[in-house]
């Protein structure tokens, strides 16, 4: 809790209106007995009735207040948990988050975080109320009738006890069920992302029922933690009722004996309930409370530890590139070897070698989005490891080799990180863009899905490509191979549009199509981590 | 009851009558609650008169029984209630993605929404059902038995008592509603966009960092969490507010009831059962306010499920494709008034033969291919073999790998091919080797999309897999992207050698194409030329042109890997 934002005000009034409330239900109990016990003389206590009408007004008063307090706490430390969680992401490295599941996240910071409301709404005022009310109502008793306010005091610690004994091994219950629940967000994501190839394999059909095994899985563990969770509010339940009747039944012996007046044995009834109601809805909120708290918990230890490394040193440009005895390992591989080697501004270094032996690592590295685990990386002196990162990636224009496609139209696609008034269909006839577009219902405001659904490998690489040509103040390019699938006719004009990025740059680009390598002033070759220097420029033949 | 409630009660209908049985426990729980308060009361009442002890025996056991029954009803009421509408959500769960599986992806249908759809709406049907339909019924009961109760002891009484169960139960209900529909209903598409925010955040992170855009999408996502926020807090206000007002109600009615009742004459005795009565029963009929708020921030998360409850099924069952596969004058227009995407082409595929089709990219290649597979129908001519994926079926374009293990992802293709079967398959493709380096064999996971695979592995994974269907005809829609040249022409050979039925392979390389029974050369459309790769070669136009630049860019390539 200590990292939820700062809701201490919100408790203290949270206290205040609890207190006021056990006042009113003693008073209003007290007003009810004086009535009843009225009118079973027959007679009509006038200002006993008022008062009574006033008091429960007065807890409708305080009823709303206190509802409205909690439901404005948790909707703000809902807010802050999401922008923080949705944040963490952009802190991680994207090597980190490529082994996470996107699904997860959404289903954490969506439905997950949602849990938390049973406990801020539910859970917490019941807790708050289950101390006033009590402590208010044994107050009252001891002074109405002692023995009732022995067995109420005994059996009040019974919920809090049962419920704790109970409540622990719903826990645990309930953690598992959530991690299914996260479990199943992330299969549903990934089978709808995979629609289209399950049904290219008529399988489509067949995983209907492997959503329903999921699903009845779900149901099955759920059952079970329901099972024992439901037992400890029956315990909550037969606790209070029980009590109802073990202080009504002598109270009502008593009246036989005349050892007790009518008045005071109706407010032992009246409020001896209402002693262990607040407790009780507290024990049944945790329950329902666990969930949220589950994600919180989860939500908080998805949060790196770290501070954003923001500053750093702000990197000269232009500069040497110099990467000496870098070597990144992964969990499984190791995908760089003690590299060593120097890139000169305006130096246009071509990068070959068998796929997966380390060339996109390479440039993860020059963009900071990798960290060497054993040299360093250095631009114009500068060590990236603490360099300003976001500043020196605004020197580079960089072509992934699958761009990420966002929720927004192809212009908010291109746009990305630059200003709004940009002028995008420069870039977008470099990129070979314009003839997409065109041929886009919407041109550029047409939406594009999640994964860039509805768009063709080569024409989320030209997207990809107009970003990088946005970038006109770049001082290194670094295209991770920008013509695979594009056919030799567009492939020529994005080789000579690549040409005029590269103008006055330096440029690193990974390639497997050759007609890249012609412009390379060096190539480098990549083989299982080991990076070696092919000495004399490509010939440039092209056109045979 | 709207049309989209309707639309799940027909779902549930097997597990109707647990739901009815889950309700009756209910009402039984409320009434158990009511009866106790309502006995003590006249058990206290009558023994200040000072009976024989005798005259209150029924009353004390009464008072004890009660006491019991209300924990116990509540217990398997809860219980029963959940079991039948998780057994109903199963169902809807499942038909959702049938109905999705069904569908043709839409460019705006994005999985991040359909994600907060599965897991956000679908607890809509299970909060229709919990906390709407079961407890408003049992709430109704409920009212119903004690207004006959009330008039029993007291008739004039029973009408203020009816009066305040009406506002509780229905004005109170009504009024929250309305209140809070606006709102509510602006919740549910926030929630869904923030979803997509998230996807976009991580599966995006590269791309926004690189080019800055983070902290810009990052505040997007902030200012929709705090619109959100606001209007929980919003929700919150008027909802509490409903809430203290049942609060005055059960108060109030209590008041009322005990004025009529002695005005009415009735005896002392009953005056305080009404009372204590009263205020349980509308304590138990205001639980159709929460009802009813439940029910209005279900609305649009519940319409949309509807929407994918109802969709009709398709008749898209493969028709009897008996004969050769093949295309017989297809053309297809995506779009009215568009050019044609393809245009009057046809192409044969005996067992056995290996065609390429070749092209600039737009040329119609991946048309051709969907609508042999039956992905895309015809505007006009014949296809054959289409719809059925062991008769045509291999790799297409933006395959999905799926994160689950190697294992997994290849069964899709043959879901009882034994590990031999794999071998064969992953062998030609080149991902033996890999798969072997793996401590973990065929159960290496693979990571969402295939992340945790580089480039080239996803691949050749995605090529391992189309060998495995063999299927009558196997397709291939750059089954070498991302693969380096050399790799790509080993990978190729080795798959065209190990594909013993017909071949169709779209391909923007040349190389490797020499043995191919045929070669289409499409654009815009149309079939620019064919023939075998020696005639291509020979005369002028595209191809040769193709082929030249391809050759002596590739010459120079490999030389330079090789010759080091």
């Amino acid at each position: 809790m200590r990292r939820v934002p700062a809701t201490r005000r919100r408790f203290a009034v949270l206290g205040l209106t609890g207190t006021a409330t056990a006042v009113v239900v003693v008073l209003q109990a007290t007003a009810l007995a004086s009535v009843l016990t009225a009118a079973a003389g027959g007679r009509l206590d006038r200002t006993g009735l008022g008062l009574f009408v006033a008091l429960v007004a007065a807890r409708a008063g305080l009823a709303w207040a206190q509802g409205a307090v909690t439901a404005w706490s948790a909707a703000a430390v809902k807010e802050a948990l999401r922008v923080e969680l949705l944040g963490s992401v952009t802190r991680r490295d994207p090597a980190w988050l490529a082994g996470q599941r996107g699904g997860s996240l959404a289903t954490l910071a969506g439905r997950g975080l949602d849990g938390l409301d049973a406990y801020f709404t539910g859970y917490l005022p019941q807790l708050v109320l289950g101390v006033t009310i009590p402590i208010a109502v044994l107050s009252r008793l001891v002074f109405a009738d002692w023995t009732s306010a022995v067995i109420v005091a005994v059996t009040i610690p019974l919920i809090p006890i049962f419920g704790a004994l109970v409540g622990w091994q719903a826990q645990a219950a309930t953690e598992r069920q959530w991690r299914r629940l996260s479990r199943l967000g992330g299969h549903f994501l990934d089978m709808l992302s995979g629609l289209p190839t399950l049904r290219s394999f008529g399988r489509a059909r067949a995983q209907v029922d492997v959503v329903r095994r999921m699903a009845d899985a779900h149901r099955a563990a759920t059952m079970k933690t329901l099972r024992i969770a439901f037992l400890s509010a029956l315990v909550l339940e037969l606790v209070a009722t029980i009590s109802v009747a073990l202080v009504a039944v002598p109270v009502g012996l008593r009246l036989l004996s005349g050892g007790i007046t009518l008045q005071v044995a109706l407010l032992v009834l009246l409020l001896t309930p209402e002693a262990y109601l607040p407790l009780r809805a507290a024990g049944t909120k945790f329950h329902a409370s666990l969930e949220g708290l589950t994600a919180l918990d989860e939500a908080l230890s998805a949060l790196p530890d770290t501070a954003a490394a923001a500053g750093g040193t702000a990197v000269p440009r232009p500069g040497p590139i110099v990467l000496s005895g870098v070597t990144v390992a992964y969990d499984r591989t190791t995908a760089l070897r003690d590299v060593s080697l120097t890139i000169q501004p305006g130096e246009r270094v071509a990068i070959v070698g068998p796929s997966g032996a380390g060339k996109s690592t390479l440039l993860a590295l020059l963009l900071g989005f990798v960290a060497p685990t054993a040299g360093q990386v250095r631009v114009s002196g500068v060590d990236l490891a603490t360099a300003d990162l976001a500043a020196w990636r605004r020197e580079v224009a960089w072509v992934p080799q699958r761009a990420h496609l966002f929720a927004g139209t192809v212009a908010d696609n291109v746009r990305l990180g630059a200003p709004a008034d940009t002028d995008l269909d420069k870039a977008a006839s470099a990129a070979a863009l314009d003839e997409v577009i065109e041929a886009l219902p919407e041109g550029w405001e047409t939406m594009l899905g999640e994964r860039g659904y509805g768009l063709s490998s080569g024409q989320r690489q030209r997207i990809a490509l107009a970003r990088a040509f946005l970038r006109e103040h770049a001082t290194l390019v670094l295209l991770d191979e920008p013509t695979a699938r594009l056919d030799a006719a567009s492939e020529g004009a994005v080789v000579e549009a690549t040409l005029r990025l590269l103008a006055g740059r330096t440029g690193v680009f990974v390639a497997h199509r050759p007609a890249l390598l012609a412009v390379a002033d060096r190539v480098l070759r990549v083989d299982d981590g080991v990076v070696t220097e092919l000495a004399r420029p490509v010939p440039t033949g092209v056109g045979g | 009851m709207t049309a989209a409630e309707r639309t799940v009660l027909r779902v549930a209908r097997p597990w109707l009558g647990r739901l009815v049985g889950a309700g009756l426990l209910a009402a039984g729980t409320e009434l158990a609650g009511l009866a106790l308060m309502a006995t003590a009361t006249w058990l206290l009442i009558t023994a200040a008169g000072q009976p024989p002890v005798a005259a209150l025996t029924v009353a004390i056991v009464a008072v004890r029984t009660l006491a019991i029954a209300r924990g116990v009803l509540r217990y398997t009421e809860r219980l029963a209630g959940h079991d039948a509408v998780l057994r109903i959500i199963t169902e809807v769960r499942a038909r959702i993605f049938a109905t999705l599986a069904d569908r043709p992806a839409r460019a705006t249908d994005r999985s991040g929404d359909a994600l907060s759809r599965l897991v956000s709406d679908v607890d809509a049907v299970q909060d229709l059902l919990l906390r709407v339909l079961v407890p408003g019924a049992a709430a109704g009961l409920v009212a119903v038995l004690a207004v006959a109760g009330a008039a029993a002891i007291s008739p004039p009484a029973a009408l203020p008592l009816a009066l305040g169960l009406l506002l509780a139960g229905v004005v109170l209900p009504a009024l929250a509603s309305a209140l809070t529909r606006r709102t509510a209903a602006r919740v549910a598409p926030l929630r869904g966009a923030l979803a997509v925010d998230a996807i976009d955040l991580t599966a995006g992170a590269a791309d926004l960092a690189a080019f800055g855009a983070t902290d810009a999408t990052l505040a997007k996502a902030a200012g929709r969490a705090a619109e959100l926020a606001r209007l929980e807090r919003r929700l919150g206000l008027v909802g509490w507010a409903v809430d203290g007002a049942g609060v005055l109600l059960a108060g109030a009615t209590a008041a009322v009831v005990v004025l009529t009742a002695l005005r009415a004459g009735t005896s002392g005795t009953l005056v305080g059962v009404l009372a204590v009565g009263t205020i349980a029963a509308v304590e138990s009929a205001l639980a159709l306010v929460g009802a009813a708020r439940q029910r209005t921030q279900l609305d649009t998360a519940l319409a949309r499920v509807a929407a994918l409850l109802t969709d009709a099924e398709p008749a898209r069952e493969p028709a009897p494709a008996a004969g050769e596969p093949g295309l017989d004058h297809v053309s297809v227009t995506y779009r009215a008034g568009a050019a044609p995407a393809l245009d009057g082409v046809t192409l044969r595929l005996p067992p056995g033969r290996k065609v390429a089709v070749v092209g600039p990219s737009g040329a119609g290649k991946s048309t051709l291919l969907a609508v042999l597979a039956g992905t895309v129908a015809p505007d006009a001519g014949q296809v054959t073999g289409a719809g059925d994926p062991h008769r045509v079926g291999g790799l297409f374009a933006d395959a999905h790998v799926f994160h689950a293990p190697v294992r997994d992802n290849l069964l899709l293709a043959r879901p009882d091919a034994t590990d031999e079967e794999l071998a064969a398959a992953a062998g030609p493709a080149g991902f033996l080797d890999w798969v072997h380096d793996q401590p973990a064999g065929w159960d290496t996971e693979v990571g969402e999309d295939g992340g945790q695979l580089s480039g080239g592995q996803r691949q050749r994974l995605l090529l391992a897999r189309a060998l495995l269907l063999r299927p009558e005809v196997l397709v291939l829609d750059e089954p070498t992207e991302g693969l380096d040249p050399g790799a790509a022409d080993a990978v190729l050979a080795s798959v065209v050698a190990a594909t013993p039925g017909a071949l169709v392979l779209v391909t923007h390389r040349l190389r490797g194409l020499a043995e191919f029974d045929e070669i289409l050369v499409l654009d815009a459309g149309r079939v620019l030329d064919r023939g075998r790769h020696t005639d291509l070669v020979a005369r002028p136009g595209w191809y040769r042109d193709q082929w030249q630049t391809q050759e002596s860019d590739e010459r120079g390539y490999l030389s330079l890997g090789a010759g080091t």
